[in-house]
């Protein structure tokens, strides 16, 4: 071969090499989508985002579950572009913000009581102002007259184990499920709505703080005698007992899929035209009365990141369905996910959209 | 000739090379003395936004609650000072005993290992510490010691409260087992130099041993015991992790010692990981405090030793 042709050869690879270095090549970097907020719905996000990276590959979803507090500045704060909300961003919190945000009812879980009482095997029977009365601090022991009144064989495991302090955890950050809780508290107890109040941060009167829905599932989890509030699929996941609540209807009713979805029966008269929906206190006969539904916030206006979005809550509202109950929370209602799916019309995008995959 | 008389920089020099050596020893010191003066503009400025929106009085309140905009430090000064000073009230009969027995009771054979022994407590990470007395001493305190005082002491207020287990005797405990060492090596070094005439003077004199520890050892040592109980307290002042384990992270003061608080280096090791705008430059002025006062304890008794190892 002569030295000529040798480097003709050359020159093509070489042509050839640029061209294939500038042209887009199919196996580029994953579209990042990146959210934070409500520890609530944790579970059932982080299922959804890895089963949908399998189907979508060139969207990865990544989601902080730092509490809805953070998540909802965050987003206002354009560093993110969703957030978990466990309660619905009031006036006040939306006028901070320049863009207008859609909130989308994902699930409904359920705020519940957990507790650790070793001896005790009955489910543990709390009414509303003996929850109240506990967390504001007037009643202390577990052997109290108006606990033992719902629970007469409380007394019994209380002396064998020697169990007398209430240790009561609750939320040291700004979250969401303290909001929802704080809400409950408020309306059951005019002393709480007085004296404490609703918000995602509170004055507590008592009780030591845990980090997320995590960090009090563990201390109550290791502590015995200690009570706490956490969402449902925190207590099944440690296998922690959680407390069966009395509702308006005067029965006490035990958090599960079935009590969650049956608050949720007369949701037609109890959602907003923007999507804000109450689940406490359903009248219901077999409601769970601290049921809830969680929201993923979204900006309205449209971004690269709108389409994608858009893609995985319409996937989330028919084929994400089917995982929602395995972890222990309840599907919304055919009426909401009506109004969910018509909602979502509601996102701008930006057109054309290339995914950059196809 | 004594070469420290002359000034620095245009003293004799016996070569070249003594000139350079000590031209880059001098820059090295420097270093040092620069990176502490740089750690403390470092957290001057965290601290300004927040001392410029919030004020220095309403950070110096008792409630701390960022996400409603409190900023408060003092339950975590109080925390630091009321663990540490229980560490020390718990930790400096302990280590005195300790010294005593090295130095003046025990043999050798035995005084030795037993040395060792002490000083390897100082050379176990203080999150082993943590973890400790989280899974060991916490249930001990929750079940039974809190209990105890409670039933046997409860007119003391300071004494009661809901058993966690958690909080400033937890924290107050570990510190304690974690500054002995500190205490009992500086406590040794001054029983060591008790003048030896001393000792037999108040012995020709009739006393017992036990006697003339309490007059001559500890009697010429006193001083020496205060500086190393300042050491001591200075280190537990800045402990963190061992502390944030067993502390209860409750920023507020409460009436009794059992129950769950906070304290300075904690709060910031908790918090800084999410903290953002004014939350974060307030654990800035928390690191600040944090600085002065273990600084301010340390430098003191160092003189105080030094005071009393030239007498």
């Amino acid at each position: 071969m002569s030295v000529y042709s040798l480097r003709l050869g050359l020159r093509f690879l070489g042509i050839v090499m640029f061209c294939v270095g500038v042209s887009p090549s199919s196996h580029s970097s994953p579209l990042m989508v990146n959210g934070a907020g409500a520890t609530f719905p944790y579970p059932i996000y982080s299922k959804w985002f890895s089963v949908y990276e399998k189907i979508s590959p060139q969207v990865v979803f990544n989601y902080q579950p730092t509490g809805s507090g953070g998540g909802l500045r965050q987003l206002f704060d354009e560093t993110i572009e969703f957030a978990g909300s466990d309660y619905f961003a009031d006036a006040k919190l939306l006028a901070k913000s320049k863009k207008k945000y859609l909130h989308f009812p994902t699930v409904i879980g359920a705020v519940v009581l957990v507790y650790s009482l070793p001896g005790y095997t009955e489910p543990l029977k709390l009414t509303p102002k003996v929850l109240a009365d506990i967390y504001l601090g007037k009643i202390t022991q577990w052997d109290d007259k108006a606990i033992l009144k719902d629970n007469p064989h409380l007394q019994e495991a209380l002396t064998k184990n020697k169990l007398k302090d209430i240790l009561v955890v609750r939320r040291a950050e700004g979250s969401g499920t303290t909001g929802l809780f704080s809400e409950y508290l408020s309306r059951v107890s005019e002393d709480w709505n007085v004296k404490v109040g609703r918000g995602t941060a509170l004055h507590w009167p008592v009780g030591i703080g845990g980090k997320g829905n995590e960090g009090v599932t563990f201390f109550v989890h290791q502590v015995p005698g200690s009570l706490g509030y956490v969402e449902l699929a925190f207590a099944k996941t440690l296998n922690l007992k959680t407390a069966w609540l009395q509702n308006p209807k005067g029965k006490f009713i035990e958090p599960n899929i079935k009590s969650l979805t049956e608050a949720a029966l007369d949701v037609g008269k109890r959602v907003t035209p923007e999507l804000k929906t109450d689940l406490l206190l359903s009248e219901e006969n077999n409601a769970y009365p601290l049921s809830a539904v969680t929201y993923l916030v979204v900006p309205q206006e449209a971004s690269p990141y709108s389409k994608p979005i858009q893609q995985f809550l319409l996937w989330m509202l028919n084929e994400g369905q089917k995982y929602i109950e395995p972890l222990h929370y309840a599907p919304l209602p055919e009426v909401l996910l009506k109004k969910v799916k018509e909602q979502l019309n509601q996102m701008r995008t930006q057109e054309p959209y290339e995914p950059k995959n196809s | 000739m004594n070469l420290k008389t002359h000034k620095l920089f245009t003293r004799p020099y016996l070569n070249k090379t003594d000139f350079v050596f000590l031209r880059i020893l001098f820059l090295l010191a420097c270093v040092a003395f620069l990176m502490i003066l740089g750690i403390f503009w470092f957290l001057f400025e965290m601290s300004l936004p927040v001392l410029k929106e919030v004020g220095i009085v309403k950070l110096l309140s008792f409630q701390w609650n960022p996400a409603l905009g409190d900023y408060g430090i003092l339950p975590f000064v109080y925390g630091t000072l009321m663990s540490s000073c229980l560490a020390l009230l718990m930790a400096t009969p302990m280590s005195i005993a300790a010294a005593l027995f090295i130095t003046e009771i025990a043999p050798s054979k035995i005084s030795k290992p037993f040395g060792f022994l002490i000083e390897l407590l100082a050379a176990i990470p203080s999150v082993v510490y943590g973890l400790w007395g989280l899974f060991v001493l916490v249930p001990w305190i929750r079940n039974v010691v809190h209990p105890f005082f409670k039933s046997y002491f409860s007119w003391i207020p300071w004494l009661q409260g809901p058993s966690y287990g958690i909080g400033l005797v937890a924290a107050g405990m570990v510190l304690a087992i974690m500054i002995t060492p500190t205490i009992t090596a500086i406590c040794k070094e001054v029983f060591g130099v008790t003048p030896q005439i001393l000792k037999e003077g108040v012995l020709a004199l009739g006393s017992t041993q036990a006697e003339m520890i309490q007059i001559a050892v500890i009697g010429s040592g006193h001083k020496g015991i205060l500086g190393a109980m300042g050491m001591g307290l200075a280190r537990a002042l800045g402990e963190t992790m061992a502390v944030t384990m067993v502390i209860g992270n409750n920023p507020e003061i409460l009436s009794s010692i059992f129950s769950p608080h906070q304290t300075m280096a904690s709060v910031i090791a908790s918090e800084v990981t999410e903290a953002h705008g004014l939350h974060l430059s307030s654990l800035g002025v928390v690191g600040l405090v944090l600085l002065v006062i273990p600084g301010f304890i340390f430098g003191f008794t160092r003189y105080f030793l030094q005071r009393r190892k030239k007498r």
